[in-house]
């Protein structure tokens, strides 16, 4: 039994003497240094362009130093103010918002402080502005409480205290309180007015037109994947080329090619009412609203539905079907008893794949989408490129990102991740 | 064996084809009485799956019609046949337990919960699996796999049993195993059983009649000992059991025997079983063991023989030999124990009788 002669039984060595478990730890992590370096370029190129952005940009969302950084003295000094007194501050705050702007105007940072108070009140972008204009020609001497509402009655005014003492911490909840259309009032947290919610109505939007276009890409693709999977090779190659095809030509030009087909003057609807389906005065609006976007989408993401479908297919033998109806079943009971249960896990991966991509798509519900068929996402891109109100952008972002883990997890309790297989 | 419950099968002048140019399965006439254990043996690719296909109603057939207890069924769609099928690989339903598949086939009938549960735990009984019932089939062993599938197959106590190589995936052990659980459930319940395989000692063990398949075509329809002693062709007598070929030239035929010059000139006397007429080729068949070292009279066929090896195997001796210009001519010994001087390189005497060697049709 005992094959190492010149070992003592108890430790087991190497020939040199070295004890075997030491000198396997060594080669083991020669090993794992070794794959360490293979992927250490990707692995440091992801944290520097994906991981570091996206922590920087989450962190957008609560982070609020600029009235901290911008008004340094007066929120030192309103920190003795109370937030539901009826009083307005005293003189010594308003003498350091004057010692603050003026330093402000000179380094021009009161007009981005006035831009981000504005999303939390309109008229605060004017009001710093136009004390930044008129802050040189006040006395130095005071007082400063009469002057400054002598510039702006605003600065009278209760609300814009308060405004000011609720934004003064470094992180604030109101990105994302405005982001579920709710702010921050005097009495706490409240929704907004009805007309000025938008955020929660596309939230809801999106999830929808996500799942619909899900729905879609696993109707429109079972079938065709069914179909690759029981063609013989050769065939199914040239239907597999066929169903890549919309990989390989641009986004734009897909979903250019769509408005050519959907709108109204569109090759669809002339052909309709070539063939008398509909009048000519009853056109069908199919574009530029969210039938335009759930067709535009289910197209370009139909592949990633059918490729886990494809590849979970193939592996089913025919064997079991027949077995199935020699059995007496019938061929849907042979269908749906016992082939369609073993496409669960493809139809997992596919779904999960569609409804990530969909819940975060931008470009197509950007083109085709209209007013009422775009995304959360087409609205964070507003708020990055546009209005450049990066904290809300992030606020959006992170809520979307928790929705889609949070299906995740459901998701995961349902039906279990481990049954989901992508090839 | 109780009373017969199996079906009858017919195969009338059956073809097949599935490209439209090649014949897989050439005019194929098969009479199967209810009750029988029939099986298809054959080389790969000789067309005993497609044959079976057809009779589940997976493959149509090309041209003729069979008849299941004298009913045409070529125009049944498979699930209307009530055929039981075990397939190679199972096909055991991954997503279900063990007793969902059993109750599958109840299910799709309409069968009444309790009536299903009390047949399914009789299957499973049957087969000797009475606690597995809730496993998954990935949770068996191949072999108990194997008799879930069989269990399977029977549950809905069809006619007729249809089985595809089911134990080709299972080792030696194993398959001897289940070759005779298979067969004694077989004698049990009565059904008809048609097997595939191309095992021979598998069909020659198992069977009531075997049908050697090649080529499309079946080779010969026998019992078992019949396939081994009698065998109608070359194809057969060298398919089944270990088997040594000369080929010659029929130069005389009387009665059933006949005389024939081998190519190096020796002449042979063979029991005439498929030749053609006098000075038409001819392949003689001998099989291992009935050649004798200890040659008497009474064995009309004495020719010299050169040892080329011997092999030593316990219960035989293997002795190859150079005979009538055949190299590969093996010889049988059966170790009696008495000590016997061979050895390569020698030239000895070996003999058989006419009835031991046939002149069946040449081989190229
Ligand atoms: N679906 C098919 N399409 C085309 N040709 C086929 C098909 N199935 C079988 N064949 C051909 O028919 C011939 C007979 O096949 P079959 O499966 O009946 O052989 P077999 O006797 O069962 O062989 P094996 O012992 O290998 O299972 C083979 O040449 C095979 O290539
Ligand atoms: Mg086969």
């Amino acid at each position: 039994m005992n094959m190492q002669p010149q070992s003592d039984p108890q430790v087991l060595t190497t020939r040199d003497g070295t004890p075997l478990k030491v000198s396997l730890a060594k080669a083991l992590r020669r090993e794992k240094l070794r794959s360490l370096a293979l992927i250490a370029p990707l692995l440091i190129f992801i944290l520097v362009t994906f991981a570091a952005p996206i922590a920087d940009m989450l962190f957008r969302s609560v982070e609020n130093g600029i009235v901290e950084n911008t008004l340094p003295k007066t929120v030192n000094a309103l920190s003795d103010w109370d937030v539901t007194s009826s009083q307005l501050p005293g003189e010594p705050v308003y003498k350091a918002l004057y010692e603050d702007l003026k330093v402000a105007t000179e380094e021009k940072t009161h007009t981005r402080l006035g831009s981000r108070l504005n999303y939390e009140a309109s008229g605060m972008s004017s009001l710093f502005r136009k004390t930044g204009r008129r802050i040189k020609r006040m006395d130095e001497a005071g007082p400063f409480a009469e002057q400054f509402i002598d510039i702006d009655k605003d600065w009278g005014d209760l609300a814009t205290w308060r405004l000011l003492k609720r934004y003064a911490p470094k992180y604030t909840p109101g990105y994302f309180l405005n982001a579920a259309d709710a702010q921050l009032t005097a009495d706490g947290i409240a929704m907004k007015p009805a007309n000025e919610r938008i955020y929660l109505l596309l939230f809801a939007r999106t999830l929808f037109l996500s799942l619909t276009i899900t729905l879609c890409c696993l109707l429109l693709g079972y079938p065709i994947a069914f179909l690759l999977a029981s063609l013989p090779l050769r065939s199914a190659n040239l239907l597999m080329i066929l169903v890549l095809l919309p990989f390989w030509t641009s986004l734009l030009v897909r979903t250019s090619a769509w408005k050519v087909l959907l709108q109204q003057e569109g090759v669809i609807n002339d052909f309709l009412v070539w063939i008398g389906v509909i009048g000519d005065a009853s056109r069908l609006v199919m574009i530029n609203n969210k039938t335009g976007t759930i067709i535009a989408m289910t197209h370009i993401l139909l592949p990633f539905m059918i490729l886990p479908l494809f590849s979970v297919m193939k592996t089913i033998s025919p064997t079991y079907v027949r077995a199935a109806k020699s059995l007496g079943a019938t061929d849907w009971t042979a269908f749906w008893r016992v082939y369609f249960p073993q496409t669960v896990p493809g139809i997992g991966a596919g779904a999960i794949l569609v409804f990530i991509l969909a819940i975060g798509y931008y470009i197509t519900p950007e083109l085709v989408g209209g007013t009422d068929g775009i995304f959360i996402s087409n609205r964070i891109a507003y708020h990055i490129s546009s209005s450049l109100n990066w904290g809300l952008a992030a606020a959006l972002g992170v809520i979307l990102l928790g929705a889609v883990l949070l299906l995740f997890y459901v998701y995961d309790k349902i039906v279990g991740i481990d049954n989901v297989k992508l090839g | 064996m109780t009373e017969s419950r199996g079906a009858s099968v017919r195969y009338e002048n059956v073809q097949k084809s599935y490209d439209g140019e090649t014949l897989v399965v050439k005019n194929l006439n098969l009479d199967i009485p209810p009750g029988e254990f029939l099986t298809m043996l054959g080389p790969s690719g000789s067309g005993k799956t497609t044959c079976l296909m057809m009779l589940a109603g997976f493959e149509p057939a090309t041209h003729g019609e069979i008849f299941l207890n004298d009913r045409p069924i070529n125009n049944v769609p498979p699930h209307k046949r009530g055929i039981g099928m075990v397939f190679q690989n199972y096909a055991l339903f991954p997503h279900m337990s063990v007793a969902e598949n059993l109750a599958f086939p109840l299910q799709v009938r309409g069968m009444g919960k309790a009536e299903q549960e009390e047949k399914v735990t009789r299957a499973l009984e049957m087969v000797e699996l009475g606690s597995f019932g809730s496993r998954r089939p990935a949770q068996l062993s191949g072999g108990q796999q194997q008799r879930v599938a069989v269990a399977r197959a029977l549950v809905f106590e069809p006619e007729l049993v249809l089985m595809d190589e089911p134990l080709g995936a299972l080792d030696k052990q194993l398959r001897e195993q289940m070759q005779y659980e298979i067969k004694h459930i077989h004698e049990n319940i009565g059904v008809s059983i048609v097997y595939v395989t191309h095992d021979q000692t598998e069909a020659l063990t198992m069977s009531d009649r075997v049908a050697v398949f090649n080529d499309g075509i079946i080779q010969q329809l026998s019992e078992p000992d019949q396939l081994y002693e009698n065998p109608q062709n070359s194809f057969v007598a060298q398919f089944i059991g270990e088997n040594n070929k000369l080929s010659g030239t029929v130069v005389a035929v009387d009665g059933g025997t006949c005389d024939v010059k081998l190519d190096d000139g020796t002449m042979l006397k063979a029991e005439a079983v498929n030749i053609g007429h006098v000075g038409s080729r001819t392949t003689i068949s001998l099989r291992p063991e009935r050649v004798e070292f200890d040659t008497n009279e009474r064995m009309d066929n004495l020719i010299p023989g050169e040892i080329r090896e011997m092999i030593y195997l316990g219960d035989h001796i293997r002795v190859r030999m150079k005979v009538a210009g055949n190299d590969e001519f093996i010889v049988k010994v059966r170790n009696r124990g008495e000590k016997r001087d061979l050895r390569a390189g020698q030239t000895v005497e070996i003999g058989w009788a006419t009835g031991d060697c046939k002149a069946l049709d040449p081989v190229a």
